[in-house]
């Protein structure tokens, strides 16, 4: 499966990509607003960025003072060094705490880990607690956006979906009865719940807390009710000192849906008194992905979101087209770094506009490292010998300019006498929807011969 | 080529390219996004003088006019409603334009052209500056992608009521070209230089 086969079934109903490319698109424009309103933003861009790479070169460091300082809090610190480690040792605390019923909130890193089905396996009943979660989860599906999981789905489904699963009566999608029918029934697998498990936004070294940002202040209910908090962080989420905290608590929410902050930035230093607070820092690929000096920056990324909703391509193909946990242009990046032959096509999901690269709020060069990707991919991974073939062609005609301009002057007879069907079938992807130019009686030298050369 | 992943098979490419104008003073182009590979892409090169110089005399038309040349001699006259396309390897990538992303005092040496041409409207997109997803090859292993949004974009030009669309990169405006007489839609392309070379004596090519 490949990207342009997945998005071309999502392209084919064209209300439907209307409606979420304008989804989308307001999106950006409140991010819009809100970043207009303030005059420092591109230095506070910068300065992220420069905290970023200042703690990713000294990652080993800042890890180490955070396990340090979280330890001394009273916090257990765990590492994982792939997803399969991470989620033994979620089970073996669960095991240890008899849990069997848990809520989770707020992270990405357990999708990524695809810890759900290994619990459920384990006969732990897992609830995505955050409303689109939630229903991504009750439609057996996976997130279509990091920040809005359920984005691709239309109030109408999630109606149909509810009266399913939840028993609601048919609302015509009527968000107010389904907001509250969500909340009922959350709020009974909140009270049931034996442990909640977060993710985690920012690890702060010097202090051993860390910040879980979410609108909906699911994740804090979670925490609040149950004697068992496990947090999973990517190591990647680590930044040094308690004042750069405020640089990206400002970047964050505006960059992802133009709020001024999130509802609700909870900082977790300490345990509860009677309850356990487990931290678990996981690599799974993140040092390999440091280690590739192109590539290295992508680890920036403070999954905000912008890229996608600013994306003309994930506009109007849709998050699951990218058939990768993180979807558009970030996911791009990142995803071949972890199964290159299997996420091959995303790279070249993009026109390289350079969008993604200029609403990125900590400077991630995005198009940069698609096109660097793109050069890898191709000598790395089996291509089509046809594109191969093609391309080396070119590079070769290209090179020799008689032949160039006999394969010119031949192209543009050709275009002018062949039959219609000739040039428009299905092996012309140009032309299935669009006219190729009207061929020029001469090329540009020729004409410069003929009107410029004996006049000058 | 390199942009679909093929750099390695350009570089003879580039080094005749190099050799065939390294003698000029400047090379002009009808294409932004020509000008972005030349000047950013020919970094795979030995940085010989040529290739240096090169990099940097290789300027997109509308540059050439605005830093280099006296554009009010231009007399150009166009009394027509003009939808622009910023390209976003111009836009984005040579700096041609504020692109809307990024938080600043707006400029744009493309509009800045128009501007100084008579009787010429320009119209507001709702979108200022959308891909219109030519892309290179993207365009073709994409195609069903690149043509949405090609029709998203011209579609924003027609709403707020344009005639002519017009841009400085040749490659946008074949692909929005060839979208417009597929859909035989009620518009026309013009590359920003028959805009300026356009005069009342002209015949009206609208
Ligand atoms: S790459 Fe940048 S814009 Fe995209 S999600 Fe990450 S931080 Fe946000």
């Amino acid at each position: 499966m490949s990207h342009p086969s997945e998005a071309k079934k999502f392209v084919k109903n064209e209300n439907r990509v209307n409606w979420h490319d304008q989804s989308l698109w307001h999106v950006r424009e409140k991010r819009d607003k809100a970043v207009n309103l303030f005059p420092e933003w591109e230095q506070l861009r910068e300065k992220a960025s420069q905290i970023k790479s200042h703690s990713l070169s000294n990652l080993d460091y800042y890890l180490e003072e955070f396990e340090k300082n979280a330890t001394a809090n009273g916090i257990k610190v765990h590492w994982a060094s792939d997803a399969i480690e991470h989620n033994e040792i979620v089970f073996n605390i669960f095991r240890e705490h008899g849990v069997r019923r848990i809520v989770k909130s707020k992270s990405m890193l357990t999708e990524e880990c695809h810890l759900n089905p290994f619990l459920e396996k384990h006969g732990v009943e897992v609830i995505d607690s955050d409303l689109g979660e939630r229903i991504v989860q009750l439609a057996k599906e996976t997130p279509s956006h990091i920040v809005m999981p359920a984005i691709h789905k239309k109030k109408i489904e999630i109606d149909e979906l509810f009266q399913k699963h939840l028993h609601t009566r048919p609302s015509n999608g009527d968000e107010n009865y389904l907001t509250a029918a969500a909340r009922e029934h959350l709020r009974q697998k909140f009270m049931k719940a034996d442990a909640a498990l977060t993710g985690v936004n920012f690890g702060i070294a010097e202090t051993g807390e860390f910040v879980v940002c979410t609108n909906e202040g699911n994740a804090d209910m979670g925490v609040h009710l149950t004697p068992l908090h496990i947090a999973s962080m990517g190591i990647e989420k680590i930044i040094p000192r308690y004042e750069d905290l405020g640089v990206f608590i400002r970047l964050l929410a505006r960059s992802a849906t133009g709020q001024h902050v999130t509802t609700y930035t909870s900082q977790f230093r300490k345990p509860r008194e009677g309850a356990e607070l487990h931290i678990i820092l996981v690599d799974n690929g993140r040092t390999v992905q440091l280690g590739r000096e192109k590539y290295r920056r992508s680890l920036h990324c403070i999954r905000c979101g912008a890229c996608m909703n600013t994306c003309p391509v994930y506009r109007r193909s849709g998050g699951h087209s990218y058939q990768s946990v993180v979807p558009g242009p970030i996911g791009s990046i990142l995803s071949p770094g972890i199964d290159m032959k299997k996420h091959a096509s995303l790279p070249f999901a993009s026109s390289l506009c350079g969008s993604c690269s200029d609403v990125c709020p900590v400077k991630i060069d995005i198009h940069k490292q698609l096109y660097s990707w793109r050069q890898d991919i191709t000598r790395e991974a089996n291509e089509e010998p046809a594109k191969k073939f093609s391309m080396r062609f070119a590079g070769w005609l290209f090179t020799h300019p008689n032949l160039y301009k006999k394969a010119g002057k031949f192209g543009r007879k050709a275009l002018k006498i062949l039959p219609r069907w000739m040039i428009y079938n299905s092996l012309n992807a140009w032309g299935k929807q669009r006219e190729i130019p009207e061929p020029p009686k001469q090329s540009f030298q020729e004409w410069y011969q003929q009107n410029r050369q004996k006049n000058g | 080529m390199a942009n679909s992943g093929y750099e390695r098979y350009s570089t003879k490419t580039m080094e005749l390219f190099v050799n065939n104008f390294s003698e000029y003073d400047y090379v002009v182009a009808p294409s932004g996004s020509c000008v972005y590979h030349i000047r950013k892409h020919y970094d795979i090169l030995k940085q010989t003088p040529e290739v240096q110089k090169i990099r940097e005399k290789t300027l997109d038309i509308c540059e050439f006019l605005v830093n280099h040349a006296t554009t009010d001699a231009l007399k150009s006259s166009f009394p027509y409603k003009v939808g622009l396309h910023q390209s976003c390897h111009g836009q984005r990538g040579l700096r041609f334009a504020k692109s809307s992303e990024v938080v600043g005092e707006p400029f744009s040496i493309v509009s800045q052209l128009l501007e100084k041409v008579e009787g010429i409207e320009l119209i507001d997109l709702q979108r200022a500056d959308e891909c219109c997803g030519f892309g290179g090859t993207f365009a073709v292993a994409e195609e069903a992608v690149s043509v949405k949004m090609g029709k998203d974009r011209i579609q924003d030009h027609i709403l707020n009521g344009a005639q002519v669309i017009t841009g400085t990169d040749m490659s946008c405006l074949m692909h929005m070209e060839g979208i417009i007489r597929r859909r035989k839609l009620p518009l026309r392309i013009m590359h920003i230089s028959e805009i300026l070379n356009h005069t009342e004596q002209h015949e009206p090519s609208v």
